[in-house]
């Protein structure tokens, strides 16, 4: 008997299902075999993760409040990788999205009315980070610059911004020295609804369903779809590609810029040092995890948060190593990448007759 | 495999080869004999099983029974490399040449029991050789992307000689070549032939069948229907075997009654992408209710013209009004709305998105307005019910509107592009080879749509390379070398040598040697 692989003809659903479930279930076993390696029970550990991220109420709320930068970021990139348009750049425009949402809360602040600082702040945040994710985007369009290398050099620039920010001229001349700004005036507050989540989960929700509605039923999205599957055919289309993915990618960088508002806003409630905990990145997984699509997202994001949160928890319970939880995160995307082989292909199997002989002998 | 051999046996032996793929039996309980030294046509329409017969020989795929004997022995061919083991070659219709490295280094790509540093110059003498033996003109240091597309396929063929292939299969193999290169092919395989090599071609051209062949096999749906000696059958009797039914060779038309001028190009000049001039002060007007034919060998400007039409491409000079009106450097999108209609000449990375359904590659001109779309809100429900409209009159196979593009055949790939092209053609109609690659029921169906428009009262531009499709289809010829007008006639009366020449780019009374 005999295996092979063979291209498939038509699009298997049941493929598409059960490629990223199979593929997280074989990564669970791979980490399995690092865990024991470690001399760690790896059942043990699983529950724990498990337990310390949906486990209590407690819990559950940090996963949120790690779940939805993720989403936001996760939605942004996948809107991008949609186009085409290789868009790691989320990290930072997630950084510009906080700067930005620090400098009108604590600037612009006296001359807004209280009732729409909040909508100030994160629209300020917003157009952060799409005016970070444009510059690529236009780069790319009018000087085919590759977008990976700028995106991710700008995230550098951005982190350093504000590093510099709230080490230097924005820091809190009360705050004993700690690095980070002083607090925003609570009008720029971004409400919580239970433990430290917050109301961006609502925004998340809702960018995911008007991003699905956008990707699938409006004129837009279709013109987006034709440029993200092959620019020549929207070009004779007579469609305007490059204008078009300009406009995505500054939607993309507008949602990581939310993300960082966000987190600004309803977390540390100043600009300060660990506003991202790399969400930018992780969003890359979430995104082809969710095979790109806004929907699956939004249950990507909350996964993977849970993997963050529970992998504190296994430090703390297990005596693991506090990179364990990012290790795991790492062994997901590598079965997901390898897993969607087999959207494309399938496995045959081939009985050999008895009385065949093996070709391979000859020449 | 050289040995002698007594006859009546056979080099190559497929028997009740079966293969399935979702919702299509492609072949069937194909029995197929190869004898030495035999050239055997398959022949048969699109998506008729041939290529998947070869892909398995080749070892592309692997059947779902049946067994295959190669020199008499029972094999298990799980891989190209099994069957180049086995001398068994194939050219496939899309090269698999890497276009920045040379054609010596193609050649020698992928071979096992390579040196680590291979001796390059004793390979260029080998492969020199070879072309010499088989009059197969290449420059081995030529790189891959400098080589005309009937360059590209005499190294891919020379790559299968160097293996010492003894079986080379061949698909569709003329479908890009002019008259004359496929004419230097016809000699390589007569060739190889002597030297008691062996050559299944697909195709679904008679006369490549007629001139090339020593025996015929036709396949329908999946299924072996005639095997014949070549010389024992005609072109009329192969058609109806491919089609199941007559074919017609004479399209039915009203008399020619042009009206007001739809489409004219004054001085048109236009360079390619390296910056070479394409066209050269192109001047010509189609009317409404005409069909005009551009003849030519490929690659002398045809494409550049579609696209400076189009606003693809952008003319240095010159100007081209439509319905009087000048849209010389406007936007594609302006052009669309004029009512122009483009069938690209590479419909599969250009005409169709892929990974799109048939339902929404059949909306991608009307989804801007009613009843597609409204208020920026696309209308799935109306969407598929122009899909399966257009399904249904222009018999596009598909297993549902909403299958993807990309596992349809070249044919349904074709005919969805013209549903959506012809629905919203308004004014002219542009058609970049639009029957290349189609068998004949399809290139029927194409041919009648081109009429129909001109029927109805628009203009068309067909660019072709078959000039027994110009003669047939058009109104007007106007034949193309090196990006100029060489001449401008009625095709009824037109003479095939004539367009012949002008298309070699002599001009008749001038011809210095034949």
């Amino acid at each position: 008997m005999k295996f092979y692989f063979e291209k498939r003809k038509a699009l298997s659903v049941k493929a598409v299902v059960l490629v990223p479930v199979v593929s997280f279930v074989v990564s669970l076993l791979l980490t399995a075999v690092i865990l024991f390696i470690f001399g760690a029970n790896p059942l043990a550990t699983y529950a724990a993760m498990f337990g310390g991220a949906f486990g209590s109420g407690r819990a559950f709320t940090e996963t949120l409040v790690k779940a939805i930068p993720l989403m936001l970021t996760g939605l942004g990139v996948a809107l991008a990788f949609k186009m085409r348009f290789w868009n790691i750049g989320a990290e930072g425009q997630l950084a510009m999205g906080g700067i930005s949402a620090a400098a009108v809360a604590l600037f612009a602040s006296p001359w807004i009315p209280k009732v729409i600082l909040l909508p100030a702040v994160l629209a300020g945040a917003c157009l952060a980070g799409a005016l970070w994710a444009g510059i690529p985007a236009l780069l790319k369009t009018s000087l085919k610059v590759d977008e990976t290398l700028t995106t991710l050099m700008m995230n550098y620039v951005a982190i350093l911004i504000s590093e510099t920010l709230y080490y230097g001229p924005w820091r809190d001349p009360n705050g004993f020295g700690f690095p980070g700004t002083a607090p925003f005036p609570e009008a720029a507050w971004l409400p919580r609804f239970a433990g430290r989540a917050h109301i961006g989960l609502v925004f998340g929700v809702i960018l995911a369903v008007a991003l699905w509605i956008v990707l699938d039923r409006t004129r837009w999205g279709f013109e987006l779809k034709i440029i993200g599957n092959s620019q020549a055919s929207a070009r004779y289309l007579g469609i305007s590609v490059e204008r078009n993915i300009v406009m995505a990618i500054l939607l993309s960088g507008a949602a990581s810029g939310l993300a960082g508002g966000c987190e600004v806003t309803a977390i540390s409630h100043r600009l300060q040092q660990g506003m991202s905990l790399g969400y930018g990145y992780t969003a890359i997984i979430v995104a082809w995890m969710a095979q790109l699509n806004p929907i699956a997202v939004v249950f990507v994001s909350l996964l993977m948060a849970g993997l963050l949160v529970g992998g504190d928890q296994v430090q703390m319970m297990m005596g693991l190593p506090a990179a364990m939880g990012l290790v795991i995160q790492g062994m997901i995307l590598f079965p997901m990448l390898a897993g969607s082989f087999f959207t494309e292909y399938h496995i045959k199997v081939v009985r050999s007759p008895k009385a065949a002989v093996a070709a391979g002998g000859a020449a | 495999m050289n040995e002698q051999h007594e006859s009546g046996s056979f080099l190559v032996e497929m028997r009740g080869i079966s293969k399935s793929f979702p919702g299509v039996q492609a072949s069937d309980g194909i029995d197929l004999r190869l004898r030495y030294g035999e050239v055997l046509a398959l022949l048969g329409e699109n998506g008729a099983g041939k290529s998947t017969l070869m892909n398995i020989l080749s070892g592309l795929y692997r059947p779902d029974s049946g067994e295959i004997l190669v020199g008499g022995r029972h094999v298990t061919i799980s891989g190209p490399r099994d069957a180049a083991a086995l001398g068994i070659g194939m050219v496939h219709q899309n090269f698999m040449l890497v276009d920045t490295m040379t054609v010596t280094e193609n050649v020698v790509l992928g071979i096992r029991d390579l040196a680590f540093i291979p001796d390059m110059a004793e390979i260029k003498r080998g492969i020199l050789e070879l072309s010499e033996r088989y009059n197969l003109k290449v420059e081995p240091d030529a790189f891959i992307w400098q080589l005309s597309v009937g360059e590209q396929q005499r190294v891919e063929i020379l790559k299968l000689l160097y293996r010492n292939a003894e079986i080379l299969i061949l698909d569709e193999p003329t479908a890009v070549l002019t008259p004359q290169e496929a004419q230097e092919l016809n000699h390589v395989v007569k060739r190889m032939k002597g030297e008691g090599k062996s050559a299944v071609f697909i195709t679904h051209k008679m006369e490549e069948v007629m001139s090339f062949s020593d025996r015929v096999m036709v396949l329908r749906k999946g299924k072996v229907v005639a095997g014949k000696d070549t010389k024992d059958t005609n072109p009329r009797d192969l058609a109806k075997l491919m089609v199941g039914r007559e074919v017609l060779f004479q399209l039915d038309r009203k008399p020619f009654a042009p009206g007001s001028t739809v489409l004219e190009l004054r001085d048109v000049c236009a360079r390619d992408e390296r910056g070479l001039p394409a066209l050269s002060g192109v001047s010509f007007m189609i009317r409404a209710g005409e069909i005009l034919g551009i003849a030519g060998v490929a690659g002398n400007g045809q494409r550049e013209l579609s696209e400076v039409i189009t606003g693809l491409r952008k003319a240095s000079s010159g100007s081209i009004s439509i319905n009087c009106v000048d849209f010389t450097g406007k936007s594609p999108l302006e052009i669309i709305r004029s009512g122009v209609s483009h069938i690209p000449q590479d419909r599969i990375a250009v005409g169709a998105v892929g990974d799109m359904s048939v339902a929404n590659n059949i909306a991608m001109k009307g989804y801007r307005s009613k009843p597609l779309s409204f208020a920026g809100m696309l209308r799935p429900r109306k969407i598929l019910e122009l899909a399966r409209k257009m399904i249904d009159s222009f018999r596009i196979s598909t297993p549902s509107p909403e299958t993807r593009v990309k596992f349809l055949s070249g044919g349904n790939i074709q005919k969805t592009i013209l549903a959506r092209e012809i629905e919203s053609c308004e004014a002219l109609l542009i058609a970049v080879y639009p029957s290349r690659g189609l068998d004949i029921g399809a290139t029927e169906a194409v041919r009648k749509e081109l009429i129909a428009q001109r029927e109805s009262g628009r203009a068309v531009l067909l660019i072709s390379e078959d000039i027994d499709e110009l003669v047939t289809t058009c109104d007007t010829i106007a034949v193309f070398f090196e990006g100029r007008v060489m001449g401008i006639m009625p095709a009824a009366g037109a003479e095939i040598e004539e367009i012949g020449l002008l298309m070699a780019g002599v001009k008749p009374g001038t011809e210095a040697s034949a």
